[in-house]
């Protein structure tokens, strides 16, 4: 199965091009993580769950994405740093389709 | 002085697990929790949301899980300390330890067991420019004594559970509630949210949104905050309290100066024997722990648990050889003197 690439800037903003994955129903959160870009214990606290914003990012390429659900609407209402392309990584599942996507990981908080 | 055999820091699954272990070998336990009620994540995050990777239960939901385990650990009476953060540890001249929590409780064990989790939940403060300096001046994250908000102008933000809920309890008590959230949706039960719409209604609430709190203003003490509106200019609102409520969010804390290696945000053990630290006597068990292959997950910290415990009873009965047993043969003997056993199989004969 393909492998997609993404341009992930961490968040001492370097950039990192990783192959992930389309075939081990990964969310860029759970990337974000295999591939060490953020210390544990910095991103993901939640799991997955759409119950934190630790794995906060900001999309800067204009990739179709997956819709938001009305749980991460209403995390990212409570995050801090929030701008108009911010998303949860682990709401973000990998697909084909996301080849190429480019973001940054948000600040911590 | 609370005394017990082995003090449990973190009332979470595996925290929970540990009291019955330990109870199979007559060690008795103790659990401190920062949150207020046991169960660590499990109930504070995610209480209504299924499980499907403990072993024997295709799926329990977390909340379930936990009442579980306290049935399962309750003949064994475990003591708690909820609502208290572990502070400090001593190491007494006997080599059993003294831990003291945030309130001055202080608790003595000759075996620690952290079962930390993530870390002790504390509330997720929003970045505003000098809160700190008006934190106890008018600021709070918590609601501890509503009474001391009694006939005062009380600002809460937030659009969760919490949020409402003190707003709509504050609307009888204090003389003026506003109550300030980023979107016009909350997310808290249904039930809150129409209440609060009602309040608002009465004019006993001052609903703004989409809003946030920007500014803090005021010489000693908070006299007003700075709400700005989505789409209108920012302006000031007198007030003599803020109330942020935007949940909790889990930190290693204190337990990170206690001198015990830290790797990954996480306590280093060994898991070749029993997940003792590098200080003896103290195990980390469960997420809050790290080693070669370390792996997340319930089922993992209740192994973690079970392994300890063996270490635990050489540690405090140092002359005495402990006995594996399976609870199926020798059932489970309470120390409230309650006892489970296999029932005696019928022997009759056939004429």
């Amino acid at each position: 199965m393909l492998d997609i690439t993404i341009h992930i800037t961490d968040r001492e903003g370097v950039v990192h091009e990783v192959q992930a994955p389309t075939d081990m129903a990964m969310n860029l959160m759970e990337v974000v993580k295999g591939f060490e870009l953020a210390p544990e214990g910095t991103i993901g606290i939640c799991g997955g769950m759409a119950m934190c914003a630790s794995c906060q990012c900001y999309i800067e390429s204009d990739h179709q994405l997956p819709q938001q659900s009305e749980d991460e609407l209403a995390m990212l209402s409570e995050a801090f740093f929030v701008k108009p392309n911010s998303r949860l990584g682990c709401q973000i599942l990998i697909s084909e389709e996301l080849d190429g996507l480019k973001l940054t990981l948000a600040p911590e908080e | 002085m609370i005394k017990t055999d082995i003090l449990i820091i973190g009332a979470g699954p595996t925290g929970l697990f540990a009291v019955f272990e330990a109870g199979l070998l007559k060690l008795r336990c103790h659990l401190i929790d920062a949150l207020v009620q046991p169960g660590g994540q499990c109930t504070e995050i995610y209480p209504k949301k299924p499980i499907y990777d403990i072993p024997g239960f295709p799926e329990i939901l977390a909340g379930e899980l936990v009442n579980n385990l306290m049935e399962q650990c309750k003949q064994f009476e475990p003591g708690f300390t909820l609502g208290e953060r572990a502070e400090s540890i001593e190491k007494q001249a006997d080599g059993s330890f003294v831990v003291t929590t945030n309130l001055g409780t202080a608790h003595h064990a000759k075996v620690v067991a952290i079962a930390g989790g993530l870390g002790s939940f504390e509330p997720r403060k929003p970045l505003i420019d000098r809160i700190e300096f008006y934190e106890s001046k008018g600021v709070s994250y918590a609601i501890k004594d509503p009474e001391i908000y009694r006939n005062k102008k009380v600002v809460i933000s937030g659009g969760g559970d919490s949020a409402l809920d003190w707003s709509i309890f504050l609307a009888n008590v204090a003389s003026e509630v506003t109550l300030i959230h980023r979107r016009n949706e909350f997310r808290g039960a249904l039930d809150s949210v129409e209440k609060v719409q009602r309040l608002k209604q009465d004019g006993l609430i001052n609903l703004i949104t989409p809003a946030e709190v920007i500014g803090l203003e005021g010489k000693d003490q908070l006299e007003a905050v700075m709400v700005q509106k989505e789409g209108e200019g920012a302006r000031l609102l007198l007030t003599d309290a803020f109330i942020p409520l935007f949940g909790l969010t889990p930190k290693l804390g204190p337990i990170a100066d206690w001198g015990l290696e830290i790797e990954k945000n996480a306590i280093k053990v060994d898991n070749a024997l029993d997940y003792q630290t590098n200080i003896p006597a103290i195990f980390a068990i469960g997420d809050v722990n790290t080693y070669p292959g370390k792996m997340k997950l319930i089922l993992c910290g209740f192994h973690e648990a079970t392994l300890m415990c063996q270490s635990a009873y050489k540690i405090i009965h140092p002359n005495k050889k402990s006995i594996f047993k399976y609870t199926t043969v020798s059932g489970v003997d309470g120390f409230d003197g309650t006892r489970k056993e296999a029932p005696k199989s019928v022997v009759k004969s056939i004429d």
